[in-house]
């Protein structure tokens, strides 16, 4: 557009000749969509939203703290905001940017209640992740009144992964089995199985120990214990994983399924052999993170196992705490001392949590089919050595030539576009 | 397709039989009745728990009879107990959930979808995630120590502000008394509601932004080469491809809302009373006066909590499966391999 204005100036009777400027190489156009008024604009409502609210805060405004700081600050920031707009823009535009501040914010305010919740235990604490004892003991010694020094949660970490333990045996063979047959049949029963399964991610925790109680505890006769809460955390980690697992195994392309059917596998040896390992990284993600949320229930546990403050590490007999309720329990009583175990019994759960989550998105988080380096170095390895059996296997046969002409076609990952590099790497 | 117009071609060659191509049979039958045995045991599992909760809670159902339903107090062991209280307080916490969650949940899917520079669309998704997987526990310690006696003053100001609307009014409040006790304005309805929205944020976000990522390219460039601002995009093209994700997700937040334990238990405390004034302290869900009521209940008072147990369950039923509907159709027609 510019350059046909510059190029072909509009003739201007009785006016001096167009400006010489121009003639020189062109002035991009700028096409970023923050430009520098925006951003002092943004800067100068949200300093003259904190100054008036310093003005007002204690004078006139019915709020004190943090809190209620920032709940006047932002709307004079919206409203000052959109003042600073209406000088120069117009209507539309205004609208759209107050749209984006209000979508900015609530993102940073969700960010922000997330690093809010789990830093707080960190800091109320502190005094106790320090000391060794901390993670050494159980609470069979330390009575209410008792210093930090005395006591600790290990019967809560030796509860929670044992019980996670029981959890995983029943999930996991359970979970990815139904989620292959949820990929593998079609059919109405499948269709209900997967709605049934899909309605069943919500279940309310409590309900899953409800029923573990009603069923093995009052059925069946087993006694409160660490057994009957991982079964109740599987009842209600098993919905979880079976869908999460679920949509990875629905992301395996077709065309590899097809692929190897026409090759004349199997349906057992295509899901083994080639479903299930393309989507490794997606299952594990979908496991940890299953996991994750497992560990951190506590309703299950306290209808299914019951607090003890003692060291348990029969998970058949008797009360055994988990991390979870220890928490709470400790919690509810009103000793600072218990509060602040209360509270780093909660950093020990955050840490499990994160350090699954990390594991997860470290191990996961990858396409169905999408590489690794490692992975794809292996795959290199194996179709060379490939090669070499076909070239072998050829000239055993007495007919060099055809047959090793194209080793890559017959590697394992050949249908990965990156496999397709004619190089096979280290032969 | 293609398989299809090949057909005259195999009439043109009839030579040799036609190959029969049935079901692989041997190992894979055994593999797909396998598969079919763990949905069935899957199927069992979820079919039993309502079940199981609705044969223990029998008894105590038909003691109570219709007063179990329209009952305020819970006194099992006198057998004068009911779900009207509770069921009630379950429903404002959700709703009120669901009033910090939409919103929330809604800025937070459209700037991870629309607004976030690509390198920080993935580490955000998982930051969302992370905030699934926090513990309820961590959040009820939050809720429960700090945020309600830090941001008392909400509270406060919306009951004195707006008292004429009748569930923001706190009766027991004397806003002319500078030495009242604050503590009229915690452990209310209102912050269980606020927690539990915030738990219940990221799985409604999760959802949405799924669903806002599948507003095809088309007609957002469209949209833009129409001179439009990028809201007006949002608009016209987001929001109303969008808007069943936006429901079911919702929805599925509100039957988690419906579920919430810990959180509940840890922020309120507990009357038996229906308690409109949601500012005002005191409240109560059907889960939390489980949690609170299990350790000291008697026999017969384990079977009231069955019961109230299954009134819970079948309330997430109901709401989970027109949840999954709504999503269900939001996904209609899109198959993995595009």
């Amino acid at each position: 557009m510019s350059t046909v204005e510059q190029t072909r100036p509009v003739a201007a009777p009785a006016t001096p000749p167009p400006d010489p400027a121009p003639a020189g190489p062109e002035t991009r156009r700028d096409t970023r969509s923050i430009h520098r008024v925006d951003v002092v604009a943004v800067l100068g409502a949200l300093v003259s939203a904190a100054a008036l609210t310093g003005l007002l805060f204690d004078q006139i405004a019915p709020f004190s703290g943090v809190v209620g700081f920032i709940a006047i600050a932002y709307p004079l920031f919206l409203g000052i905001y959109a003042l600073l707009l209406s000088l120069e823009e117009n209507g539309l535009t205004i609208r759209d940017k107050l749209v984006s501040a209000v979508v900015h914010s609530s993102a940073i305010l969700a960010i922000g209640a997330l690093v809010a919740v789990v830093i707080y235990p960190v800091i109320m604490a502190w005094d106790v992740l320090g000391l060794g004892n901390f993670y050494t003991e159980d609470m069979a010694e330390a009575g209410t009144l008792d210093p930090l020094e005395l006591g600790g949660v290990l019967h809560a970490m030796v509860g929670t992964l044992e019980q996670i333990t029981i959890a995983l045996t029943i999930t996991v063979p359970l979970g990815l089995v139904t989620a292959v047959f949820l990929n593998e049949t079609k059919g109405a029963f499948t269709r209900l199985v997967r709605t049934v399964v899909e309605a069943m991610t919500a279940l309310p925790s409590i309900v899953a120990g409800l029923f573990i109680y009603a069923s093995l505890i009052l059925l069946v006769g087993f006694e409160r214990s660490g057994f009957a809460a991982g079964c109740a955390i599987s009842i209600m980690m098993l919905p979880i994983m079976i869908r999460a697992a679920d949509v990875v195994l629905r992301l395996v392309p077709s065309s590899l399924r097809e692929a190897s059917l026409a090759m004349g596998a199997g349906q057992l040896r295509t899901a083994w052999h080639v479903v299930l390992p393309t989507a490794r990284s997606g299952l594990t993600t979908s496991v940890l993170l299953a996991t994750a949320r497992g560990v951190g229930e506590t309703s299950p546990v306290l209808i299914a196992a019951g607090y003890t403050p003692y060291l348990n590490f029969n998970p058949f007999d008797g009360a055994q705490v988990s991390l979870p309720l220890a928490t709470y329990q400790m919690w509810t009583s009103s000793e600072d001392t218990m509060q602040t175990r209360a509270f780093g019994a909660a950093v020990v759960l955050i840490t499990l949590v994160l350090v699954l989550f990390v594991l997860a998105r470290l191990l996961g988080g990858r396409g169905a089919g999408n590489f690794s380096k490692g992975q794809l170095r292996r795959g290199l390895r194996a179709s060379a050595r490939d090669r070499e059996r076909f070239i072998g296997a050829a000239r055993d046969r007495g007919a060099p030539g055809p047959v090793a002409h194209n080793p890559v076609a017959h590697s394992p990952i050949a249908h990965s576009p990156i496999a397709t590099n004619p190089d096979p790497g280290p032969a | 397709m293609t398989q299809m117009t090949s057909v005259p071609d195999a009439l043109a060659a009839p030579e040799g039989a036609r190959r029969r191509v049935s079901p692989s049979g041997g190992v894979d039958r055994v593999f797909r009745a396998g598969l079919r045995g763990a949905g069935f045991t899957v199927l069992g599992l979820m079919a039993t728990v309502g079940l199981f909760l609705f044969f223990n809670g029998l008894h105590a159902i038909s003691v109570a009879g219709f007063d179990f339903v329209s009952t305020q107090t819970w006194e099992p062991d006198s057998h004068h107990f009911g779900i009207a209280a509770v069921l009630v307080g379950t429903l404002l916490i959700a709703s009120v959930a669901l009033v910090v969650a939409f919103p929330l949940a809604l800025g937070m899917a459209l700037y991870i979808s629309e607004y976030a520079p690509r390198w920080l669309k993935r580490p955000l998704t998982s930051m969302i995630d992370l905030m699934a997987a926090v513990p309820s526990v961590v959040y009820g310690l939050f809720g429960s120590t700090l945020l309600q006696w830090e941001g008392i003053d909400i509270p406060r100001w919306l009951s004195i502000q707006f008292h004429w609307i009748p569930f923001l009014d706190v009766p027991e409040a004397d806003p002319n008394n500078p030495l009242a006790p604050e503590n009229v304005y915690a452990t209310s309805t209102f912050w269980a509601g606020l927690i539990v929205g915030f738990m219940i944020m990221p799985f409604i976000c999760s959802v949405m932004r799924e669903s806002f990522t599948q507003a095809p390219p088309g007609e957002r460039e469209g949209a833009y080469a129409l001179g439009s601002t990028r809201w007006g995009m949002i608009r016209s093209v987001v929001l109303p491809f969008g808007r069943s994700g936006m429901i079911g997700g919702t929805m599925l937040g509100l039957g988690r809302a419906l579920g919430e334990t810990i959180a509940v238990a840890m922020i309120i405390s507990p009357i038996f009373l229906i308690q409109p004034h949601i500012l005002a302290n005191g409240a109560n869900s059907v889960s939390a006066l489980i949690a609170q009521k299990w350790g000291a209940a008697s026999e017969f008072g384990l079977e009231a909590l069955m019961a109230a147990g299954l009134a819970l369950f079948l309330l997430t039923l109901v709401v989970n499966f027109a949840a999954s509907a709504v999503i269900a159709r939001s996904r209609s027609g899109q198959g993995s391999d595009a």
